[in-house]
C-alpha cells in the first residue's frame, strides 16, 4: 500500500442562508494515497463540490469550514495562514473546474495564464517558465504551441481549453490534482480525450486524484477507490470493482439501477422515489429514509454511522447494523 | 404503423455568420445541411449528435419556429411552410415542444395551472369554467399532485418543473411531441422518473415523439428508430437493435465506444478520436467526418459519400462501408 497523501476527517462546512444553516458537508471524512484516483459521487446539491472547495478553503463567503481537519503531507490545512494556503494551491494541490470556458480568464492570452503560476510557485524566470509552458502544451497533445500561448480563451474550443486547465494545474507538479466535473460540459468524443489523457498523466506522474463528478460511467472508468455522498454525508465508500459489483447502500444501488446502460435494453428504468431532502433543518433521521424502499422504523429517528463491511467496503445504514453482508 | 406523420426532405437552415453592420455577405453557419427522414405515427425517433450538429436546429425548423432555407417538411401530408394562418394555429395545437432546460422555459410570474392551461383557453379548447379540471386532469397524468395548481414554479425542484413543463405540452393533446434534451439537465434518480413518464404518455395516448439528446444510453432506452448526426448530415440512420448491435459509420462506432460504461470490469475497444469538430462556417471538403476518422483516405476529401440505403432501412453515409 502507498503512503497517505490527504486523510479528511470529520469535516463539517456549514452555510449560512437566510432560511437557516446548510450542513452542506456533514461529517465527511476518507482518504487518498500517495498515486490513487478518488471520486466522489453524488447528484446535484449532496456536498461534493463544496467538500473538493472546502479542501483548498475556496468556499463562497457565506460558507465557513466549521469543523474537522484536513491532513495533507503531514500538515493540517485547516490550521495554515492564507498566506501558506496561497502558496499550497496551484503548487503542491492542483485544481481543474467543470466550465472551461469560464474558468480563464478572458482578457489575458492563455500564454501569460500559464506563466503566472508557474513564476509564482516555481520562481523561475519568465522565458523559462515561457518554455516550461511551451512543453506542457506540447506534452498535452495540444498541435502548434508557439501559436496557441498568443491566443485568447475565446479562440479555442472547450476540449482545448479543458486541456489548457490541465496544463496548468500541472504545471507546478503537484502532488494532488482536485478535478471537479472535468468532463461535464464537453462533448462525449472529446470526453473519451479528456479522461485519456488523465489516465496518461496519472500514470507518468504518479500523481493522485481526487475526482468529483456524477457520471457513473466515468467513476467506473477512473477510480480506484469510490466515495458515494447524499445530502452532505458519505452513505457508501470502497474500492471501485467491490462497490460496482456489490454495492450495499440502497441510494448506491438506486442509482446503478436508475442508469440506462448502453445494451441493456430494459423496458421500465428503475427509480428512487422521491427527490433529495432540503439540507436546511434536517432531523436526525437518515437522510435518505424518505426514498428508501428499505426503511425501517429506526431509519426514521436515529441515524446511520459508517460502518465497515467486508471487503474494504463501508457503509451507512441500519440494514447492515452488525457488520455483515446481508 | 407505417403511416408517416412527419416527412423530411433533404432539409437545409444556414444562419449567416457574421453579425451587425459590417456583415460579410457569403458567410453561412450551414447548421443543417440536406438532411431527410421519416417519423412514422406512434414511432419515439431519437436524434444524437454532439454540440453544434444541427439537431436542435432541425427540431425548431420542422415544427416551423424557424424558416428553412431548402427542403421540405410534411406533416400529416402538408407542407409545413405553405401553411395559411389558421392551419399553421392548427399546427400549434398538434405539435409540441419540451426544452432541456426548465428553469427558463417556464414564466416565473405564472402560476402552474395557468401555465398549463393558458394554450388550451387561446386555441379554444376547453372553455375558461372548465379549464381548471383539465389542467388537474393533466397534471395527475404528469405525476403531480392537484395542490401544486396554484403554486409558482420557483416553487418546484428541476425535476417537477420538468413535469410541469410536461403537462403544459401534453395539455393540447398533441399527436407529436418535439423533445428537445429534455433530461439532460436532471439528476441520474430525477431523469429515471421522467423516461418513465415519458414512455407511459407515449404509449396510452399513441404520441411520436422526435427525442434529441447527446446521450446514447438514454435513446437506446427510449427510442425505436435512431438518426446519428454530424456537422449538419445525418451519417446514419436505423432502427434502434440494428443501430447498436451493427453499426456501420466509423463516427457512430466512435460514440458508441466513447460512453462511459458503469462497469469497471468491463473490456472494450475504445476507440478515441483526434482533433476536435471543425466549425460549421468552413467544414471540411468532401466527407465532413475525414478530418477526425481513423479511416479516411484521399477519396473522402474529394467527394462526399451518398446517403444510402445499406439494407433493412439502414441507412449509412460513408465511401467504406
Amino acid at each position: 500500500m502507498n503512503e497517505m497523501l490527504l486523510q479528511v476527517n470529520h469535516l463539517q462546512t456549514n452555510f449560512y442562508t437566510e432560511s437557516g444553516v446548510v450542513k452542506a458537508v456533514n461529517d465527511v471524512s476518507f482518504a487518498i494515497r500517495e498515486g490513487e484516483t478518488v471520486c466522489i459521487v453524488g447528484e446535484s446539491g449532496c456536498g461534493k463540490s463544496i467538500t473538493a472547495l472546502s479542501l483548498m478553503q475556496l468556499i463562497p463567503e457565506n460558507g465557513k469550514v466549521e469543523g474537522g481537519e484536513i491532513n495533507f503531507a503531514g500538515k493540517n490545512l485547516l490550521d495554515l495562514s492564507k498566506k501558506d494556503i496561497r502558496r499550497l494551491r496551484g503548487n503542491e494541490i492542483g485544481m481543474i473546474f467543470q466550465e472551461p470556458m469560464t474558468s480563464l480568464n478572458p482578457v489575458f492570452t492563455i500564454g501569460e495564464q500559464m506563466i503566472e503560476p508557474i513564476q509564482e510557485h516555481l520562481l523561475l524566470s519568465k522565458k523559462a517558465a515561457y518554455k516550461k509552458a511551451m512543453e506542457l502544451i506540447t506534452m498535452l497533445g495540444i498541435p502548434n504551441a508557439e501559436k496557441i500561448v498568443n491566443l485568447y480563451p475565446h479562440e479555442l474550443s472547450g476540449g482545448m481549453l479543458q486541456r489548457i486547465m490541465i496544463a496548468i494545474a500541472l504545471s507546478c507538479n503537484p502532488k494532488l490534482i482536485i478535478a471537479d466535473e472535468p468532463t461535464t460540459a464537453l462533448d462525449v468524443t472529446i470526453q473519451a480525450q479528456i479522461l485519456d489523457l488523465l489516465r496518461d498523466i496519472k500514470k507518468e506522474f504518479n500523481t493522485s486524484m481526487l475526482l468529483i463528478t456524477h457520471d457513473l460511467g466515468v467513476v467506473a472508468e477512473m477510480a480506484d477507490y469510490v466515495v458515494v455522498m447524499y445530502a452532505g454525508k458519505v452513505v457508501e465508500e470502497g474500492p471501485v470493482l467491490e462497490l460496482f459489483k456489490n454495492p450495499q447502500h440502497p441510494y448506491t444501488k438506486g442509482l446503478l439501477k436508475a442508469k440506462p446502460v448502453i445494451g441493456e435494453r430494459k423496458d421500465r428504468l428503475y427509480t428512487i422515489a422521491g427527490q433529495v431532502p432540503n439540507l436546511v433543518d434536517l432531523s436526525e433521521a437518515c437522510y435518505f429514509a424518505d426514498r428508501c424502499e428499505h426503511a425501517m422504523d429506526i431509519c426514521r429517528v436515529k441515524q446511520p454511522v459508517l460502518t465497515e463491511m467486508a471487503k474494504g467496503q463501508k457503509t451507512a445504514c441500519w440494514l447492515y447494523e452488525d457488520g455483515e453482508n446481508q | 404503423m407505417s403511416e408517416a406523420l412527419l416527412e423530411v426532405q433533404n432539409l437545409k437552415k444556414y444562419y449567416s455568420a457574421s453579425k451587425g453592420m459590417f456583415k460579410k455577405f457569403g458567410d453561412s453557419v450551414k447548421a443543417v445541411d440536406g438532411v431527410s427522414f421519416t417519423i412514422e405515427k406512434g414511432e419515439v425517433f431519437g436524434l444524437v449528435g454532439e454540440s453544434g450538429s444541427g439537431k436542435s436546429t432541425i427540431g425548431k425548423t420542422i415544427l416551423r419556429l424557424h424558416e428553412k432555407t431548402d427542403g421540405d417538411v410534411k406533416f400529416k401530408g402538408k407542407d409545413v411552410f405553405s401553411l395559411s394562418k389558421k392551419e399553421l394555429r392548427q399546427l400549434r395545437v398538434q405539435t409540441q415542444l419540451v426544452f432541456q432546460d426548465p428553469f427558463s422555459s417556464l414564466n416565473p410570474r405564472l402560476r402552474v395551472g395557468d401555465a398549463i392551461g393558458e394554450a388550451m383557453v387561446e386555441h379554444g379548447l376547453v372553455s375558461k369554467k372548465e379549464v381548471r379540471e383539465r389542467v388537474l386532469e393533466v397534471m395527475e397524468k404528469c405525476g403531480l399532485s392537484p395542490f401544486h395548481i396554484d403554486r409558482y414554479p420557483h416553487e418546484f425542484s428541476g425535476g417537477q418543473r420538468q413535469r410541469i413543463v410536461i403537462a403544459r405540452a401534453m395539455a393540447l393533446n398533441p399527436e407529436f411531441i418535439v423533445m428537445d434534451e429534455p433530461v439532460a439537465a436532471l439528476d441520474v434518480s430525477i431523469q429515471a422518473q421522467i423516461i418513465n413518464l415519458f414512455s407511459d404518455l407515449q404509449r396510452e395516448n399513441g404520441l411520436s415523439y422526435l427525442f434529441i439528446s447527446h446521450d446514447l444510453s438514454v435513446v437506446e432506452h427510449l427510442c425505436t428508430k435512431i438518426a446519428i448526426m454530424y456537422l449538419g448530415n445525418i451519417v446514419e440512420l436505423a432502427p434502434k437493435e440494428e443501430l447498436f448491435d451493427h453499426p456501420l459509420h466509423p463516427y457512430t462506432k466512435a460514440l458508441l465506444s466513447a460512453i462511459p460504461i458503469p462497469d469497471p470490469t468491463a473490456k472494450r475497444e475504445r476507440i478515441i478520436l483526434t482533433g476536435d469538430i471543425p466549425s460549421p462556417i468552413n467544414p471540411p471538403s468532401g466527407c465532413k467526418f475525414r478530418t477526425r476518422c481513423p479511416m479516411a483516405t484521399d477519396l473522402c476529401a474529394e467527394k462526399a459519400p451518398d446517403y444510402r440505403d445499406a439494407g433493412g432501412g439502414h441507412f449509412v453515409a460513408c465511401h467504406y462501408v
